[in-house]
């Protein structure tokens, strides 16, 4: 190995960036070494990724310092944090859809006979690779035909490719099943043993005590402290990390009085992107007043599901009512349904427009939003203000652009736009993916809050334990089916296990 | 239609095709970089007129060539500065850039043919097959007696997709137009990537010029490329971005322009001007799905903010 390019310590020291309206770094010291795993722990919009945006060259820091071996570096850009061997897996994908696996592994590359792309040598090493660390990725495959465990994996594979000595992993579980997790949380492990430093961001405690050896908390843009998560409790962490205690157990809740039926799926047949079957003879009903879970793993027609229920997929065979009404196109009545779609940023946002016009982008056409037909900025954004202080959205103001934000307050422009209008019944998928601890609790009171007034809710979630923590009725899928549909308030976990698995054994034994 | 007359139009459309390929070629690189240029019209114009001048001053049929090109590419160095740098619009650019050329060609029209009695015409490229080739019957006239131009306008797509398969650079291109910042992040340099797209689509758009006026003409007109331009676009949709078939969407635009000259003359039941329309009635209809799938380069046209990754 070449030693000139080893990695033993990396400090970043008072860092401080601030974009318009929000100090995103406040003077933060912060060091890895190699052979550890690093976590950060933080907030929406702490400053995790913009820290690592300026170790990656990506943004450059108002002040502050970089030491690489104690020796100060300067990283004006991506290809000198490249040369320096620091590689970053961002928070989104960065994979260029119309290429193969292999390609996007080259993009940047030099080649060994240049100008020629000579792909030969890179499908060998490309292969080594994979076989070393037990992936599944076949280099002629175009990227938009991958899962996003794969195509996460890809992005792994090209910091190995370039054999980054310092790995920069942003929320890397984020998108993944929780094997998937658990496979890239071993591949960590291995990567510090290999001598690698790694920095590691996630939201997720349990993986945090899994896998790192030490962990920063930023918070609002500075360091509150660096521990050991294994020495430390849990609600201590979150305690840090939200400036308040944390509470994401099951909560008491009174029954509801007046049920009625608000969504009733019978015999429902659809077909995926790929038009194969996705769910078979789906029969389904969701009362107001109740919450009621989907679990299952990833891409067991969950989507397709709440893509039938929302009318954006056609369905082929079946019906669907909600409150009487059957769907047979997308429903724009937004006090009939509210709906949270998995991906905020293709469906769930338009990113170039404002917090403002995001809110309102449902009803601008309705009095009192628009007169006569010209839209009322004022009525618009006090509007926008009230939300924004009723959930808790983090922006300077309500006319920034909302890619400015942070991922979990961007979430959270959805939630309130689809919520203000208390619709009959709620769609949300995956709500909480990609939010911080504080931010989970809060979705998680807002939908309780919707179930009490008497929303109808369906919630779709691959996390577990929070499907456990806030259901009243769990309907576990595998396949395109309903494998069982059990009452929350004593279920048995390892039986939904069983069930995501496809076994139904267990369902017999106890009626 | 006799068989002569069939013949010589073969040989006119593909004649005629050629400058529409080589500017087909430089859209291909300018589109693929996320960069639209419109101005190609305007810049072909400026090539027609470049060459025209240099070849009556030098008498040096190379050397206008060599003119137009470099012209050509300034104007797209322009549009890149005014389009990537300063990130303005990149229609409203390449429409100035149109308009300019137009008020400029016609502007220095009179000066151009200065102190000559009449219009000369300039030298032609050289027709260099030998001639029993170009005796041959029939296909003799179409293959083999074309200007040396052609030749090099149907070797430029095969070249053009080598290098946008097989080399490191043309991967860097056919990444940039789709996901910036993901070449970004690769540590590429975005600016660099678009600025060469779009000097490129300028250097072609000034040789089309040329091709245009030296292999056909030999004069200047105002206004002479006549929306050919304009056709490229279109071509560059009929044909999906991908310089083969780009080039093959050229060579039918090419054959109508040829047709609708025909058309003009010979007493005809259709009005030529339909064929006029044809490049684009044949857009439209690529765009209403009918020849599959037509999605550009995905961020093509939008400006490119390095802050907002
Ligand atoms: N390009 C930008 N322009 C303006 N503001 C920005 C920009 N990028 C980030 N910010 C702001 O900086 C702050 C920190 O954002 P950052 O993305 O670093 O948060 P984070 O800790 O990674 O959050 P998350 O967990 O949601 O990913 C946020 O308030 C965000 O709105
Ligand atoms: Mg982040």
């Amino acid at each position: 190995m070449d030693q000139s390019n080893d990695l033993s310590t990396l400090r970043m020291v008072g860092i401080s960036k601030r974009f318009p309206g929000v100090l995103a770094n406040d003077n933060i010291d912060f060091e890895v070494k190699a052979g550890q795993v690093h976590g950060i722990l933080g907030e929406n919009g702490a400053g995790k990724t913009t820290l690592m945006k300026i170790l990656y060259g990506l943004h450059q820091p108002d002040s502050g310092e970089i030491f690489l071996n104690g020796k100060k570096v300067e990283i004006h850009s991506p290809k000198a944090a490249g040369d320096l061997g620091i590689g970053m897996v961002h928070q989104h994908f960065m994979l260029i859809e119309n290429l193969t696996a292999l390609e996007n592994v080259v993009l940047g590359l030099p080649t060994k006979h240049p100008p020629l792309l000579d792909l030969e040598p890179a499908r060998n090493r490309f292969n080594e690779l994979t076989k070393e660390y037990d992936l599944h990725l076949t280099p002629s495959s175009p990227v938009w035909s991958l899962p996003v465990g794969d195509q996460q994996w890809l992005e792994i594979l090209k910091l190995l490719f370039r054999n980054a000595k310092l790995l920069i992993l942003d929320e890397p579980t984020a998108v993944l099943a929780p094997k998937q997790a658990k496979q890239l949380l071993s591949t960590v492990r291995r990567f510090a043993q290999e001598g690698r430093a790694i920095i590691f961001i996630s939201h997720k405690l349990e993986e945090m005590k899994e896998v790192v050896d030490c962990v920063t908390v930023l918070r609002d843009g500075h360091v509150v402290g660096t521990v050991d998560p294994k020495e430390v409790q849990s609600a201590q962490l979150a305690q840090m990390m939200v400036g308040r205690d944390v509470f994401l157990d099951r909560r008491e809740r009174a029954p509801y009085k007046d049920k009625k039926e608000v969504l009733v799926i019978e015999h429902l047949d659809c077909l995926n992107d790929r038009k194969l079957p996705a769910l078979r003879k789906i029969d389904l009903t969701v009362k107001s007043g109740e919450i009621v879970g989907v679990a299952g793993v990833d891409g067991n027609g969950q989507r397709e599901l709440a893509e039938c229920i929302t009318g954006l997929r056609q369905f082929t065979g079946g019906t669907i009512h909600i409150n009487q009404k059957p769907v047979d196109g997308v429903i724009n009545d937004t006090t009939l349904l509210g709906y949270i779609p998995e991906d905020r940023h293709k469906t769930g946002l338009v990113l170039k427009f404002t917090v403002e016009e995001n809110l309102i982008l449902k009803t601008f056409e309705e009095l009192p939003y628009t007169k006569r037909g010209i839209i009322q900025w004022h009525e618009i954004r006090q509007k926008a203000d009230a939300l924004i202080k009723e959930y808790d959205i983090r922006t300077p103001n309500s006319m920034v652009p909302v890619n400015h934000l942070s991922g979990g307050n961007q979430q959270k422009v959805v939630v309130a736009r689809e919520l203000s209008n208390k619709p009959a019944l709620l769609i949300s998928s995956q709500p909480t993916r990609g939010l911080d601890l504080g931010a989970v609790e809060s979705v998680h009171n807002f939908l309780l809050k919707e179930r009490n007034r008497g929303a109808a809710v369906l919630f779709i979630s691959t996390e577990l334990s929070e499907v456990l923590t806030l259901s009243d009725r769990i309907i576990v899928m595998f396949n395109g089916e309903i494998m069982g549909d059990l009452n929350a308030e004593k279920v048995d976990v390892n039986l939904i296990g069983e069930l995501m698995l496809g076994h139904r054994e267990g369902l017999e034994a106890t009626p | 239609m006799d068989l002569n007359s069939i013949n010589d139009f073969l040989a006119a459309a593909i004649r005629m095709a050629a400058p529409l390929m080589l500017v087909g070629i430089g859209g291909v690189f300018t589109e693929r970089s996320g960069i639209f240029n419109i101005g190609m019209e305007g810049t072909m114009l400026i090539g027609c007129m470049v060459s025209v001048y240099v070849s009556l001053v030098t008498g040096n049929l190379w050397l206008a060539t060599l003119a137009a090109m470099l012209v050509g590419s300034l104007i797209g160095l322009i549009h890149a500065f005014l389009t990537v740098t300063r990130r303005a619009d990149q229609i409203v650019t390449g429409a100035a850039i149109n308009l300019f050329a137009l008020g400029i060609t016609n502007l220095l029209n009179s000066q151009l043919y200065a102190g000559f009695e009449y219009r000369p015409r300039v030298t032609m490229y050289p027709i260099v097959a030998p001639e029993v080739l170009q005796e041959l019957p029939f296909i003799g006239p179409i293959l083999f007696a074309q200007p040396v131009i052609v030749y090099l306008a149907f070797l430029l797509p095969v070249l053009a997709t080598w290098i946008l398969y097989k080399t490191s650079w043309g991967l860097n291109i056919r990444a940039v137009g789709d996901h910036p910042h993901a070449v970004a992040t690769a540590g590429l340099s975005v600016n660099k990537l678009k600025y060469q797209g779009v000097i490129i689509s300028g250097m072609f758009a000034g040789l089309g010029g040329a091709a245009l006026v030296l292999a056909d003409l030999g004069l200047f007109a105002t206004g002479m490329t006549a929306g050919r331009g304009f056709a490229v676009l279109a071509a560059l949709v009929v044909g999906k971005w991908n310089p083969v078939l780009v080039a093959a969407a050229c060579i039918l635009f090419g054959a109508a322009d040829a047709f609708q000259l025909r058309a003009q003359t010979a007493q005809f039941a259709i009005p030529y001007q339909l064929f006029v329309m044809l490049p684009y009635l044949l857009t439209i209809a690529a765009l209403a799905g009918l020849v599959g799938r037509t999605v550009g380069p995905k961020t093509v046209g939008k400006p490119y903010d390095p802050e907002s990754i």
